[in-house]
């Protein structure tokens, strides 16, 4: 990963300008928006996993970690406030991250990816079938919280929503994208390349693994408070394997190796899936599956690296040009 | 819990452990080959179910003579493993065995996911049931059960002919010794000029007639719903993470262990029913991170 360069910086801040003015002109894209936004940074948690060569088949758990448990906190507090509701959510998936992380960061790739889906499943079910305080596969409603205690309407709640998660969304990438360049974030491709000579140097691999993993939990739990926020509805479906498999398939579709893949991954995704589902709702997984194998064989870096591919072409023509 | 209920359990999980034991031993032997987890292979079990079923089901309408029904399911197995087995071998995985793991991993993912809907569209979403072997072979009373013969017997024998048979192949003859030698050190063996491609292609091929037969076997005594394939290819997982990965006689064990521990939850505790096989992987993976008999990897710098 490079140093943005000021014409990318250009492209992400007008892509975000653009997306920030969308609702304004189609209010029905601000639902859709907010939760693809969400998605991302859900993503984004992959993103920074994949960076050490580890997938998680079962990074959905956080997901419904943060809903379920932001749900459970704005339940207690008869509604809550939106901050204390979005830390508590946040705070319950790091705690989960560093309980699990702590078993899951001894192994690698397969063991990894599986171990991972294997505690989503036990967490799925139990969801499923402590109906009495869960609500079982029905779910639960989850209370609009208040804004440093103002009580809001739907509306503005919705737009309030919306424009933090964009923001959290540009802070969160920006902050991501440098912990990556750090020396912990360098650390963590290192186990993907050689994981022996990071040891050599007297680096903690597990050690660099976990930090990474609580990162990407947390970055889920986010993802996930804010999903349930905005469906006012959280079930246990949120934490299905499907869902893990979604998010790594959008780290992919956007490019693994950048966090604005994550983003761009997202909102492609949930636009393409908006439609599509009306039509191809039976053979959704196919195209899934369709595309992932395209991308995996034909363009590994995904949506950014084949925008990447575009840029330096077109400004090799305008060089060649007299 | 009673006695009876205890004898109930057991039979229960032995059952269950011998399809178990069916899929998950052609997972390890395809990862110890091809050293690629296999995600399809979940797929190759529900597709063999569901081509059981509809063999079965196209059987007794056409008013054939019953007992060809167990060929029937055979020849679904065989069917199955051999077309979709070479088809994905030959299209696919050749194209990514020189890249990094985790790609491997996406696109047996993708395959997966493109299977899935495969059979929804093929099948339908509606369940299907196909019980007739079941029938056919009755019942057998054991210290004063009732149990069916089908899983009492049948299912048992298959899982340990599959067993025997396995091992004989793989010590005996010169096709089982080659996937052996390829297995153990992929490099050393092509450069003594075994054809790593042939043995890969053999091995996917067999692994996934593995798959499809324990689906096959399945089908006469569950309902076949979409989702099927998921469920199996995790419970599979963890059979073979349980024993190690690639180990064929371990993996009949550990089936033993996830079935019986599964069967003996459905009597006690029956929420915890769906969560069992994943405590157990997690206890023995705490306790031995490379499975109850795997062997530590060397590492490579």
């Amino acid at each position: 990963m490079t140093q943005l360069s000021w014409l990318h910086r250009t492209v992400i801040l007008a892509l975000a300008l653009g997306v920030a003015v969308m609702p304004t002109l189609y209010p029905w894209s601000q639902v859709l928006l907010t939760l693809a936004l969400a998605k991302g940074l859900a993503v984004l948690g992959v993103v920074v996993l994949l960076q050490a060569g580890q997938v998680s088949f079962g990074h959905a758990m956080f997901v419904a970690i943060g809903a379920y448990s932001a749900t459970f906190l704005g339940r207690a507090l008869g509604g809550g406030d939106l901050v204390v509701v979005l830390l508590g959510g946040v705070l319950t998936s790091v705690a989960f991250g560093l309980v699990i992380g702590v078993f899951v960061v001894r192994y690698r790739y397969i063991f990894f990816g599986m171990l991972n889906l294997a505690f989503s499943m036990v967490l799925f079910s139990l969801l499923e079938k402590f109906f009495h305080i869960t609500g079982g596969s029905d779910g639960l409603r989850v209370l609009r919280p208040t804004l440093f205690g103002q009580s809001l309407d739907r509306a503005t709640f919705e737009g309030i929503l919306f424009y933090l998660t964009l923001a959290l969304a540009l802070g969160l990438g920006w902050l991501v994208h440098r912990y990556l360049q750090s020396p912990l974030g360098q650390a963590l491709s290192a186990v993907k390349s050689n994981e022996t000579r990071l040891e050599y140097l007297g680096v903690s691999a597990r050690h660099v693994l976990l930090v990474g993993y609580v990162v990407s939990a947390a970055l889920c739990g986010l993802g996930g408070v804010i999903i349930g926020l905005v469906q006012g509805l959280v079930t246990p479906e949120l934490g299905y394997w499907v869902r893990s498999g979604e998010l790594v398939f959008i780290a992919i579709l956007g490019g693994a190796s950048n966090v604005t893949g994550a983003f761009a991954g997202a909102l492609v995704f949930e636009v393409v899936r908006t439609y599509a589902a009306a039509f191809a709702a039976n053979i959704w997984q196919m195209i899934l599956g369709g595309v992932l194998l395209l991308i995996v064989l034909f363009a590994p870096g995904g949506l950014i690296a084949l925008y990447g591919n575009s840029v330096k072409k077109l400004f090799a023509r305008t060089r060649t040009e007299p | 819990m009673t006695p009876q209920l205890a004898l109930l359990a057991t039979l229960d999980g032995i059952a269950y452990a011998a399809l178990v034991f069916m899929v998950a031993v052609g997972l390890t032997m395809i990862f110890g080959v091809m050293r690629i987890l296999n995600v399809a292979h979940g797929s190759f079990y529900a597709i063999g179910a569901y081509s059981a079923a509809s063999i079965v089901l196209g059987l007794t309408a056409a008013g054939m003579n019953p007992w060809l029904v167990f060929p029937g399911l055979l020849l679904a197995a065989v069917g199955v493993g051999a077309v979709l087995g070479t088809l994905i071998e030959r299209l696919l995985l050749t194209r990514i065995y020189t890249k990094e793991p985790v790609l491997q991993l996406l696109v047996t993912f993708a395959v997966f996911m493109i299977l899935e809907d495969v059979q929804r569209l093929v099948w339908g979403v509606r369940p299907y049931f196909a019980a007739e072997p079941v029938y056919l072979l009755g019942n057998v009373q054991v210290v004063g059960i009732f149990y069916t013969a089908y899983q009492l017997i049948l299912l048992p024998t298959v899982a340990l002919l599959v067993l025997v048979g396995l091992r004989l192949f793989l010590r005996r003859t010169l096709s089982g010794r080659l996937i052996v030698a390829v297995t153990e050190d992929r490099e050393m063996a092509t450069a003594l000029g075994i054809n790593a491609g042939r043995v890969f292609l053999l091995t996917f091929v067999l692994g996934s007639t593995l798959a499809a037969l324990g689906g096959a076997l399945a089908s006469p005594t569950t309902s076949l719903v979409p989702g099927i394939g998921a469920d199996m290819i995790v419970l599979s997982f963890a059979v073979v993470a349980i024993a190690g990965l690639g180990q064929v006689e371990g993996a009949a064990i550990a089936a033993l262990m996830i079935g019986l521990g599964r069967s003996f939850a459905v009597y006690v505790m029956p929420e915890l029913e769906v969560v069992v096989p994943y405590l157990v992987m997690v206890i023995v993976l705490l306790i031995r991170p490379e499975g109850l008999f795997g062997v530590v990897e060397r590492r490579r710098i």
